[in-house]
């Protein structure tokens, strides 16, 4: 299945991230990621959604978005033209056995130690979400406590912003 | 000039066109009935008996006159009794702008009184809907409603208005009514039009997006260019006149037969408008399986939704027609045309020639009383089959009917509402269930003297379901046969109406000529067999295959 990274500029308005939620909830659309953020503009917020799915899914959440009316543009976000990044914090038990393995491990995968407590260990990790998986993945032969992730966020390569692209 | 909210509300609607609004009032919206008051002499208020009556009324008076169908309801119960009603106008994509009360902000989420959060309850339901933060955007966000609710695919958009905002003040400046936007033709037609020309045997198959873009006179010109037939959804009923040669009505799960088996044969289906609905398509991995499918249409979300087409066209259907009957050349095409007189041919074989009081016949004799400006609305169920498959429209708009949705309960506000908006006299084909759900409309049909003729096909069963459960569950008639003893001519006489009961044809004709010369609504209570069935018959999820045409009892 293709994976989709879709950005889509809505009125920043109370209640826009529930109109978007609500009809991928009603059209059954399921969804692997979502982020919602400020913009460079006070008009408009920036959700960014990651999907798999065929060529027609991609094509009706597209269409079903551009008619709500908050929605301003939505771009699919090609891998290969754009940036991605996710970032996570992952919350690891701190024993003296598998310290340096945990230690070795965050210096590969450049994960920054942000706190440190005598049973535990909180680190930062900024990437794409293959690298966030596979840090998961290693981590998992450790004891992981708690993980929290904030989603895809992307921008296309380049000086072209979503404002710039037709309806 | 500074005016409150509440007077702001009714002077954007009176200004954006808005001549008749249906409603009901209530605590948190007392101050826009008082405006209403103050403004009466520009703008009518019909009272119904129910909110929801007030929404089927305001989406017949849409259907029939092609404009925004305005509702005011107060708060809580008042809103969330307007639901079903925005449901109906959603499925089936009709204008409409509806302003509800509710408790002042300060107010707001604390479960107040009569508080309801109703953007919340209708966001899956609505086009788009506001809850108002400031008296100074009351003006815009109506006018930004209106666009909504006309503009492309149009739809219900809810305007929620807290108390305190409909008493603060504000510079109001009235404007001109707003513009739908611009509608496009669609472009890139030419492989569309290759399809067209290569075609063998083409089908015009237009819906209820066909009627809202006008676009009757292009889909008869591409009909007689193409030498194509046309069948329509139920939502396309009265989009060409009934007697055109080449209209073969409906199509689908209770379609004319000759409209459903042309589709099932064609080569090329040009639909226009239509949204390939299960009730249209039957099974869809079936159906048509031999065709290219054209699909036009205004909302690129319909494409590949349920079938994929081989060229979706997105763009406003008579536009669209304009264009590809520039490019498309005169062609004839004898052998099809054959073939459609051969199923027509076995349609007519297959009529039902039975005498007496069969709903076939019932609706012949309508037929000689209804002409081209009569509206007819329905409820929902058989009776809705018989009239969309025997009653002939030759106006567009004049079929009223939920498809969508196939809301119960619909007819009798829906038809106060046609009448009130074209002035003429409406009919109403209704059942003992449909009819049952929401007659106490009689009383707002009577106090506004409204000329509706109100057929109730009475068999003492839900006689849809009964039909289901006859052909498919054993003739279990689990909850469909009534045992009421419900006498519908005292219920007209009681609400203050006027009606007979016929058994009989001749009494029929009777009661019909008493119906369409009375100056109120006249309530006809029609007996029939409680074992007449809908046919043809596409069985849920069945393909042509499947076609139920004859029943033996």
């Amino acid at each position: 299945m293709p994976k989709y990274t879709t950005a889509i500029l809505v009125r920043n308005q109370f209640g826009v991230l529930n109109r978007v939620t609500s009809m991928f909830r009603r059209r059954q659309f399921n969804i692997n990621s979502l982020t919602v953020s400020e913009t460079e503009s006070d008009s408009f917020s920036r959700i960014t959604i990651t999907y798999e799915g065929d060529n027609e899914l991609h094509h009706q959440i597209v269409s079903q978005l551009y008619k709500l009316p908050d929605v301003s543009k939505v771009k699919e976000l090609d891998s290969d033209e754009s940036v991605t990044c996710e970032l996570m914090l992952i919350k690891v038990k701190n024993d003296a056995a598998t310290r340096e393995d945990i230690r070795t491990a965050a210096d590969a995968y450049k994960a920054e130690t942000v706190d440190y407590t005598h049973d535990s260990i909180i680190m930062r990790i900024a990437g794409d979400s293959r690298r966030i998986d596979a840090f998961i993945a290693l981590m998992r032969e450790y004891s992981i406590l708690e993980i929290c992730r904030t989603g895809v966020v992307a921008l296309e390569r380049g000086s072209k912003t979503i404002l710039e692209i037709m309806d | 000039m500074k005016l409150t909210g509440a007077d702001i509300i009714v002077r954007t609607l009176i200004e954006q066109g808005i001549d008749t609004v249906f409603g009901y009032p209530g605590g948190q919206i007392i101050d826009v009935y008082d405006s209403l008051y103050k403004y009466q002499n520009e703008i009518r208020h019909i009272l119904t008996a129910h909110e929801q009556g007030a929404v089927h009324a305001a989406d017949g008076y849409a259907r029939t006159t092609g404009k925004v169908g305005a509702v005011i309801a107060t708060s809580g119960p008042g809103a969330t009794n307007l639901v079903t009603g925005i449901a109906t106008a959603y499925l089936d994509s009709i204008p409409m702008v509806l302003v509800c009360g509710n408790v002042p902000c300060a107010q707001l989420g604390t479960d107040s009184f009569q508080e309801i959060d109703i953007t919340g309850i209708t966001l899956p339901i609505t086009k788009h809907n506001y809850i108002v933060g400031s008296v100074e955007s009351l003006a815009d966000i109506i006018r930004e409603a209106f666009v909504i609710a006309k503009s492309g695919r149009p739809g219900p958009v809810l305007i929620d208005v807290p108390k305190d905002i409909q008493m603060a003040e504000c510079e109001y400046e009235p404007k001109a009514p707003v513009e739908a936007y611009e509608m496009k033709a669609a472009k890139r037609l030419d492989m569309a039009v290759e399809c067209i020309k290569d075609a063998k045997r083409p089908y015009i198959y237009f819906g209820g997006g066909a009627i809202s873009a006008h676009a009757e006179e292009e889909i008869m010109a591409l009909s007689q260019r193409i030498d194509a037939p046309m069948g329509c959804s139920l939502m396309g009923i009265s989009g060409v006149p009934a007697d055109h040669p080449c209209f073969l009505g409906m199509q689908g799960m209770h379609g004319h037969y000759a409209s459903s088996v042309a589709m099932n044969h064609a080569d090329c289906i040009i639909a226009l408008g239509v949204r390939f609905n299960d009730r249209a398509t039957g099974n869809k991995d079936k159906f048509a399986l031999a065709t290219n499918i054209i699909h036009v249409d205004i909302d690129s979300a319909e494409f590949s939704k349920t079938i994929k087409p081989a060229y979706s066209l997105r763009g406003d259907v008579k536009l669209t027609l304009q264009k590809l009957l520039e490019l498309l050349p005169e062609k004839k095409r004898p052998d099809w045309r054959a073939e459609i007189e051969r199923f027509k041919q076995e349609e007519q074989a297959n009529q039902d020639v039975r005498p007496g009081m069969t709903p076939y016949n019932v609706l012949k004799l309508l037929n000689e009383y209804t002409d081209a400006d009569t509206p007819v609305v329905t409820d929902v169920g058989q009776h809705q089959m018989w009239t969309a498959q025997v009653i002939k429209f030759y106006k567009t708009r004049r079929f009223v009917s939920s498809g969508g949705l196939g809301t119960m309960g619909f007819g009798l506000g829906a038809a106060i509402g046609a009448q009130l908006g074209t002035g003429k006299r409406t009919v109403l084909v209704s059942g003992d269930g449909g009819f049952g759900m929401n007659l106490h409309e009689l009383a707002t049909a009577v106090t506004n003297n409204i000329p509706v003729v109100i057929l109730v096909f009475n068999n003492g069963v839900l006689g849809m379901v009964r039909q289901w459960q006859t052909l498919f569950f054993d003739k279990h008639y689990s909850n469909t046969e009534l045992n009421r003893q419900t006498d519908f001519v005292a219920v007209a006489k009681a609400f203050g109406a006027d009606g007979v009961k016929v058994d009989n044809l001749e009494d029929l004709k009777k009661a019909l000529d008493q119906g369409f010369s009375c100056d109120g609504p006249f309530l006809i209570d029609c007996l029939i067999d409680k074992d007449e069935f809908v046919l043809p018959m596409l069985p849920p999820g069945g393909s042509m295959d499947d076609l139920i045409v004859k029943v033996e009892k």
